[in-house]
Parts: structure tokens; sequence; C-alpha cells
């Protein structure tokens, strides 16, 4: 390696990167910015979507160069000397290219072959690279069959085959659970300490930039800031708060009526209570409630940061204009009893039983491959059940008439609305579907259009929106029937902190006008915006009540889990502890 | 009922925007059956003109040359070249300079005036047989002009026996008569089942046939919502082979338009059935697209497109009642050139109504039943 820790691995300098979307439509994804990425530390990219993260890191790799301005990769010219850089370095995409049909081993030998490692190394590398990721016991299974955490550690496994000076991932952990992010993320950190890598990362979760040496804070592809985390977190010095209310009711009510607030930068759901950053460092005065200083965290002087942005629309805006929707027949909307899925010798969901009232916010939590999404496709009527009984809204869905599933919308974990036709043909599409017609068809078209900013792409098509904007459509097309219960499968993956809050303002206004929400997440944090979460590992339920009593039921008798992340980890590894146990026993 | 019917409208109004939306894809639905047909119409013939052929002429007397200008006056032969020995017809038949070589014997005349009859001998390139023979015979029927000729001009005996063929429904004999109608639903249904196999398995892939199967749609509903737009657009492409037919080449149409359509209306249903069942079947395009392509080269062999259904193996020609274009293929030529009503085509028709009902159910079935 050259130059010692102090050097800079990476350097740009006023780079400008514009992209042209249509005719006349240019974008720029990066205007003018210099940034630096020391030797041997990890170096954070955060912000929001369409900061510009996924180019940069491009550009580090020589896969693309700049319009304007200069970046020097390991001391050579990105721009003009690519392939001497890439023949050093290692790049992750965030959609890595596995070769689904091809085991663990064969994906691992491909990309061996590919970079040209030689048997010697390989043989000193691989039990390195499967003492980190523990994918030894799974070499021979398909990668196409791996779960979601499991997947992104093969596809480090794979980047890292041949040992690089430096390492560009682009959003290594979407989609992947809080038990493999922490894995992956210590696969990472052990590796910058015990072989002094450099690693380039970008993220949108603010805990892990917390990791970091050093972050740089991107929107719309200009630096906002860039510091160690201590320093972009004093920010917020004095501005952090929880709020402590006597009030009976959910902290999601409270968090709604504090973010819609002008002198409330950002509001979040925290162990029971709601954390604050003000605009102003003196406290607000509110009725029934205590607030309480509290140390910032960098997503608190992130936010701060992106307020600052006079574009940046608050959430409140997100807030829907619905109509009260008036109670009628049972309280109960959701009864599962004993259902169990089951394909060949594989239980995917196993004796699980729970209700779900009307207006409630039911979270569904889970690691990847815990039997979320199969229990979601059960209750939608998509998969029918091995065993057991459900009603949804009084019904089956598998065996009821097709008016039945009027009652619900349905949002799927990956975007599924028609991609190459336009966002206003798909909302006339699933209008038609739903029976709505004519003025009421407009009527609502207009709603969807209006309420989730739809507006100005009407016309582009379904597929060449941006993550954000697909998400919304997605909703927006599950509502326009106005449905009793609303399903999301992982409604915020991939989402920006900007994003997520905008979602869970919407779910909020949804679930005050009397809108059932059933949401499976990965985000821990979000589960705070549920009325009753159920967590599920390996089909099995393992918890289920409110958020506190989760908490409680994690913690130890006089001590309850501090947040949702903790009693998550805590309950899943529990259970797995005592399965494994029982196995040993039998 | 009108519920059903405008869910069943709107789904086939999205099928449409989405196939039709791109002007590219708009053009690979029409450019490519102009131009095939075309190119079936100019290439696919087995009528010979200008065949070459090399004369070995060791009689030169006044009969071999009245026997050639038989042959030449045909139209159909262009000599290349003319032999003197026969050892020269090994390599002019083996370097392809000539199909044929006809060899007008030494004592030719002789042999016919003495009463004995003269023999012609015609050595034809064998590697394509198909050419050969017809080539051969169009030498048999010099052979019998010449014969009536030389009868009449020197008061022989006229022959007991001779033929006179009129060919119905296509006087001159024309392949392209016979293919070009027979493509009315052979290139069309090529767009038709990849359409439709590709219709479902898309969704199934990209996810959003299970934000289908959420809505109320019914799968009843879901069916006709797919099935019509392939149906349109292979009712589409057949009317452009048509016109191509009619204006292009100019063979004249016999029969009435609406029973025409029925007809088409019948396959082309049948094949999209068969499509759809097959893309409900597939967990991926790609599954889609190999089933497809397996499917289709059978199809096109076993209709009787090329080559006669009555010829083939009994086993063969059983499978080719499975095949709805066997049906197509039968249905149009009889239709466009002999003008055949309704009550003659009945049996082609029912078993195209048989295809699409088993099908058009068994997709309807798949679509969730069929897990993936």
């Amino acid at each position: 390696m050259n130059g010692g820790a102090g050097d800079l691995i990476v350097q740009g300098e006023a780079l400008t990167k514009r992209f042209a979307r249509q005719k006349n439509d240019t974008i720029t994804a990066l205007d003018h910015v210099s940034f630096g990425a020391r030797h041997g530390t990890l170096t954070a990219l955060v912000g929001p979507d369409g900061a510009g993260k996924t180019t940069l890191l491009r550009l580090a790799a020589g896969l693309m160069k700049p319009d304007e301005g200069t970046l020097t990769v390991i001391g050579l010219d990105a721009a003009r000397q690519p392939q001497a850089i890439q023949d050093r370095i290692s790049y992750m995409p965030q959609r890595f290219g596995l070769y689904e049909d091809l085991s663990v081993q064969e994906n691992l030998d491909l990309y061996a072959d590919l970079h040209g490692v030689s048997h010697e190394q390989r043989a000193e590398r691989y039990p390195r690279l499967m003492e980190m990721t523990a994918l030894a016991p799974f070499l021979d299974r398909l990668a196409g069959q791996l779960s979601g955490g499991m997947k992104q550690k093969l596809g480090l496994a794979c980047t890292l085959v041949r040992s690089p000076e430096l390492l560009l991932l682009d959003e290594p952990t979407v989609g992947v659970d809080p038990l493999s992010r922490r894995e992956l993320w210590d696969i990472v950190s052990g590796l910058v300490e015990n072989e002094g890598l450099s690693v380039l990362v970008s993220t949108s979760y603010m805990d892990e930039a917390e990791r970091c040496a050093h972050v740089v804070v991107l929107h719309e592809g200009k630096v906002l800031a860039s510091g160690p985390p201590d320093e972009l977190r004093s920010r917020a010095d004095g501005h952090s708060f929880f709020v402590i209310s006597q009030r009976q009711e959910p902290a999601r009510k409270l968090q709604a009526e504090l973010i819609d607030r002008p002198d409330v930068i950002d509001a979040v759901p925290q162990g029971g209570q709601v954390r604050v950053v003000l605009r102003e460092r003196e406290p607000l005065s509110l009725e029934g409630a205590t607030l309480e200083a509290t140390p910032p965290n960098l997503e608190d002087s992130l936010m701060m940061l992106l307020r600052q942005e006079t574009h940046v629309r608050p959430a409140a805006n997100a807030a829907l204009e619905l109509v009260k929707k008036e109670a009628q027949g049972h309280d109960v909307v959701i009864e599962v009893h004993d259902l169990v899925r089951k394909f060949g010798d594989f239980t995917a969901v196993n004796r699980t039983s729970f209700e779900v009232k009307r207006g409630e916010v039911f979270g569904l939590l889970g690691p990847n491959g815990a039997g979320k999404t199969t229990t979601f496709r059960m209750l939608c009527g998509l998969l029918p059940a091995t065993s057991g009984t459900l009603r949804v809204a009084g019904a089956d869905l598998r065996r009821a008439r097709a008016e039945a599933r009027q009652n619900i919308g349905y949002v799927a974990q990956k975007f599924s609305l028609y991609g190459d036709i336009s966002v206003l043909e798909n909302l006339q599409f699933f209008a038609g579907a739903y029976g709505l017609r004519n003025s009421r068809a407009e009527q609502r078209i207009e709603w969807a259009m209006e309420n989730f900013e739809l507006k100005q792409r009407a016309t582009s098509t379904a597929g060449s929106l941006p993550g954000g904007f697909q998400r919304r459509l997605a909703m927006a097309a599950a509502l326009l029937h106005e449905p009793a219960i609303v399903f999301l499968d992982e409604p915020t993956s991939g989402a920006d902190p900007l994003a997520r809050r905008e979602f869970w303002r919407r779910i909020g206004s949804l679930a005050d006008h009397g809108t059932t929400i059933v949401v499976t997440t990965h985000f821990m944090e979000e589960a705070e915006y549920c009325d009753r979460i159920m967590i599920q590992d390996a089909g099995t339920m393992l918890a289920i009540g409110t958020p506190e009593e989760v908490r409680k039921q994690a913690g130890e008798a006089d001590r309850p889990a501090r947040s949702m992340e903790e009693a998550f980890i805590g309950i899943v590894e529990h259970a797995r502890e005592r399965a494994q146990r029982q196995e040993h026993a039998a | 009922m009108n519920a059903t019917l405008h869910r069943i409208a709107i789904l086939i109004r999205k099928e449409l925007i989405a196939i039709l939306k791109d002007p590219r894809s708009r053009l690979v639905l029409v450019l490519p059956v102009v131009l095939q047909s075309l190119l079936f119409g100019y290439a696919a013939t087995f009528d010979l003109n200008e065949v070459p052929y090399a004369l070995l002429d060791t009689d030169r007397s006044n009969a071999s040359t009245q026997f050639m200008a038989q042959v030449d006056g045909s139209g159909v032969f262009t000599r290349v070249a003319n032999l003197t020995s026969a050892s020269q017809i090994g390599e002019t038949i083996g370097k392809k300079r000539a199909i044929l070589v006809i060899h007008v014997p030494f004592n030719f005349e002789r042999d016919i005036e003495s009463g004995r009859g003269g023999v012609v001998q015609v050595i034809a390139d064998g590697r394509n047989s198909n050419t050969g023979n017809v080539a051969a015979s169009y030498v048999t029927a010099a052979v019998d002009r010449f014969n009536t000729q030389w009868n009449e001009l020197r008061g022989g005996p006229t022959p007991a026996l001779t033929i006179q063929t009129r060919a119905w429904y296509n006087p001159n004999m024309e392949t392209r008569w016979a293919m070009i109608p027979a493509l009315i639903g052979a290139l069309s249904m090529l767009q038709v089942l990849m359409l439709s196999a590709l219709s479902v398995a898309r969704e199934r892939e990209q996810g959003t046939f299970d934000q289908l199967l959420v809505t109320p749609l019914r799968p009843t509903e879901i069916m006709f919502g797919k099935a019509v737009p392939p149906i349109l657009i292979g009712l589409t492409q057949s009317s452009i082979i048509f016109l191509v037919a009619r204006f292009w080449f100019g063979i004249p149409f016999q029969g009435s338009l609406i029973t025409l359509y029925s007809g088409l209306l019948l396959f082309t249903t049948a094949a999209v059935g068969i499509g759809l069942a097959l893309s409900a079947f597939s967990k991926t395009m790609q599954q889609a697209m190999l089933y497809t392509f397996v499917l289709l080269m059978p199809m096109m062999l076993l209709s009787g497109l090329t080559s006669a259904i009555s010829n083939m193996p009994p086993a063969m020609q059983y499978l080719t009642y499975a095949n709805p274009l066997r049906y197509a293929i039968d249905l149009v030529r009889r239709v466009y050139l002999e003008g055949a009503s309704f009550g003659y085509l009945y049996h082609d028709m029912w078993p195209l109504v048989i295809i699409a009902l088993v099908t058009l159910p068994m997709a309807r079935w798949l679509f969730r039943h069929r897990l993936v």
C-alpha cells in the first residue's frame, strides 16, 4: 500500500456529472462535489434518494467519467486510468450480480476466475471468507435459495475473493434484516481494523454511518456537510429532546402531532416516547407532556441539515385527505387461527394465531425468511394455507367471492405495477379493476395524484420513475378504492429517512380515519409507529403485543429493552438458542 | 354482468396500451408479416423456371433437333452447355452447372423411323430430389408433345391414351397460390402464440400478477381480458397477409369474407388458448419462450403448410389432429381458392372450438392454482 494512514485514498475535486433524461432535460447528479476518503478507514456517503451516492461510487470505480472536476483513486486519475484502478479495487453495486442458478461455491469460483485469483491464493482466501460470512454450511446451496441477508454476504465474499486496496459498497444492507445487517457490518469493520482495508460505503441508515470514521452528507448532488460523526452530531447539540407524555394514547399519535408543527424539525417514536429535534434550542411547552434533553444522534443532525434546504417539504404535507370510515360490523377485522403453510418438508409458517382490530396499525417483524411474506400472501388470498383458518374482513379471500377483495389494498415488496405504461394509465387501470367508473374514477385518480405528489410525472412510464416515486405510486394505486384493510410488504425498504417519515405520516392518517394497516418492516425503530407488533422467526411467532409489551418481554424483569432493535435481536437470538438446545436434547 | 364487462374492458385496454404504446413494438407487429409474406411468396415455390440443363446430342439428326425444340420451347429450361462426350456428364452434374443432362443417343432418328421407338436418357441431380423430380417431369411433358407432333406430321397412329390435366382452383398449379393463403393462418399464429405465451409469464415474473389477483378481477375475467388483445392482433395480421395475397400477388379471392373471418376467429382463439395455457403454466418468461419454440416447429411441420398431411405416417397424422394450424390452413385455402361456405367447413371448425374450450379454461384454472 502506498502512503500512511492519514493520506486520502479517494479524492474528488469539484466533481460534476450530468445525465440526459429526455430531450432537453438533464439532471445534475453531482454538482461540484469535493470530498475525500482516508486510507485504512471507513467513509460513509449518506443522503436521501437522488443525492448522487451511487453516481459518486461509480465514478470512483472508473465506470463513468465526470463531466467536470478531477477524481483521484489510489493515486490514479479515475477518468484516464479506469482499468488500472479496477485492477486494484473491488466494487459491490446495489444489485450485485450473483448467479442464482449456481451454488455458493460455484459463484465464488466464478468470481475468483474472473479476477484471475490463483489456486494458492484461493486456498488461503476461501477459509477466511467462510469464517467471516459463516457461509461454509451452505456451499452447495443455490444462490437463488439463500435469504436476502445471506445473498448480500455471498455478494460481499465474491467481491472480496481477491484482496483489494479499496472496497466500494453501494447500500450493501438494503432489504437486509437487523441481525444480518449487524453481521455484515462486523465483517466490514473487521477488515478495516485487521487488514487496514479502505472502504467507501453509501447507506441510508444513520446508525451505520455512526460506525464510520468520516461521513459525507450529500443532497441533490451537493455536499451539505462532511466530517467525523462526532462533529456532525454536535451540530444538533441542544436541539434533541424526548417528549414524555402522560396521555393515554399510542406514541405515533403524539409523533404525528409534533411532526406537523413548524417549530419541530423532526419527530420519531422511540421506546414508547417521541424523540424530537427542535428548530430552536428552547424546549416548547406542550400540554400533558414534559421535554427531557438528550444527546443528539447522527440522524438528528442529518434531519437538521436537510430541513435547512428550503425545498425539502415537511412530512406534515404527506398527511392524506381522507373521509372517516364509519365503523360497521365486528371490531376484529383479521382473525388468524393456527395458520400453517408448508412447502414440501419446509414449514414456512408454523401454527400462527393473531387478531387485528379495526383502525389498528399491525406490524409483522422478523428477519429475512421468517415467514412474513408467506403470511401476507395467505392473508391476501394469493396462497392457500396448509391448515388453520383465517378471516380477513369476514372472509377467507382464497375462497370468497371476488367482491370480498374490494375490501383490501395490497402493496407488494418489490414494485409491482406495470412498468411499461404511464403513471396515469396505471392508476386508470387499477381504478377500473376495482370497479370505479367515470367521474368517481376521475375524482379518485385526482386525489391520488394530489396526495402522493405524482402530478408532474403523470405521463412518465412507471418503470422509469425513481424508487421513491414508484413506492408512492404503488401505495396510491392500492388506496384508490378506499379499502378497509391495507397490506404493505416492506414498504420502506430502501427508502431514505425523509421518505420514511412521509410514509408513516400517511399511514398514521389512514389509521386515524379507520383504515386497518398490516405492515412488514425491517426497520425495528419503525415498529414504534405500530399499535401492535408480532415478531416471527423461522415461521414461528415469538412475541406479540404493543411495542411496549414486546420491549418488556425482551428485557430483564426490571429493565425493559431500550430500543426495539435490541428487543428484536434479544427475542430472536433467545428463540434460536432454545431451538438449538431442543435439537441437541432430541 | 355490467361490472364484469367493465372490468374485462379495462384489462383489454391496459393490455393494448402495453403492447402498442411503443412505436417500435407497433412496427414489429406489422412489418415482419409483410416482409415474411413477400419472402414466402417469392422464395418458397416448388415451381421451376429456367432450369439449367446440358445437352449431349450424339445423334445430331432432324428428329433430335425437333425434340430439343420442344424442350427449349417449353420455357422452363435454359441450356447451359452442349456436351460432346458422355465423360463430361459427371462433372457437369457434380459441379452443379446443370440440374439435368439430356442425352440423345446415336441412332435416335433411325430407331424412331424404323418403328422400334427412340430412347432419350435424362440424368438428374438427385441431391435435391424434389427439384430433380419436377425437372424430370417437365422433360416427360416435352416427350409427350414431341410424340404427338411427330405422329401428326408423319400421319402415324394416334396414341391410345393421352392425358389432359386441368387444375381446379389453381389453373396454373402455382405453388404461390397454395402457399400465400396458408400463410394467413401460419404467420399470424407465430405472433399470437408469442404474445399470449408471454402475457401471464411476464406478469408473474415482474410480480404484477399478484397485484392483479388481489383485485376483484375474477379468473374468467382475466382470461377474457388476456385473450382478446392477442386475438385482435392476430386477426389484424391475418388481414395484412390477406391484403398482400389479394392485391400484391393478385390471387383471386373466391369465398366470402364473413366465412373467412369466422374461421380465422376460431383459429386465433384456439391458438391464444394454447399460448395462455403455456403462459399460465410457466414460472418465467424464459420458460414460456422455450415452450413456445419447442411447440412451434412441429406445429408448422404437422400443419400441411409444406408437406401434405396425407403423405405422413399414420402416427404423425394423428398428431396433426391436435394442431389448430392444420385446420386453419385447410379452412383458409378452401375459403380463399375454392369459395367453400360454412357447410363445407364444418369439420375444420369444430376441432378448433374444442381446442379453445380445453385450453382457455385450463389457463383460467392455472391462474390461481399454479403457485410460484
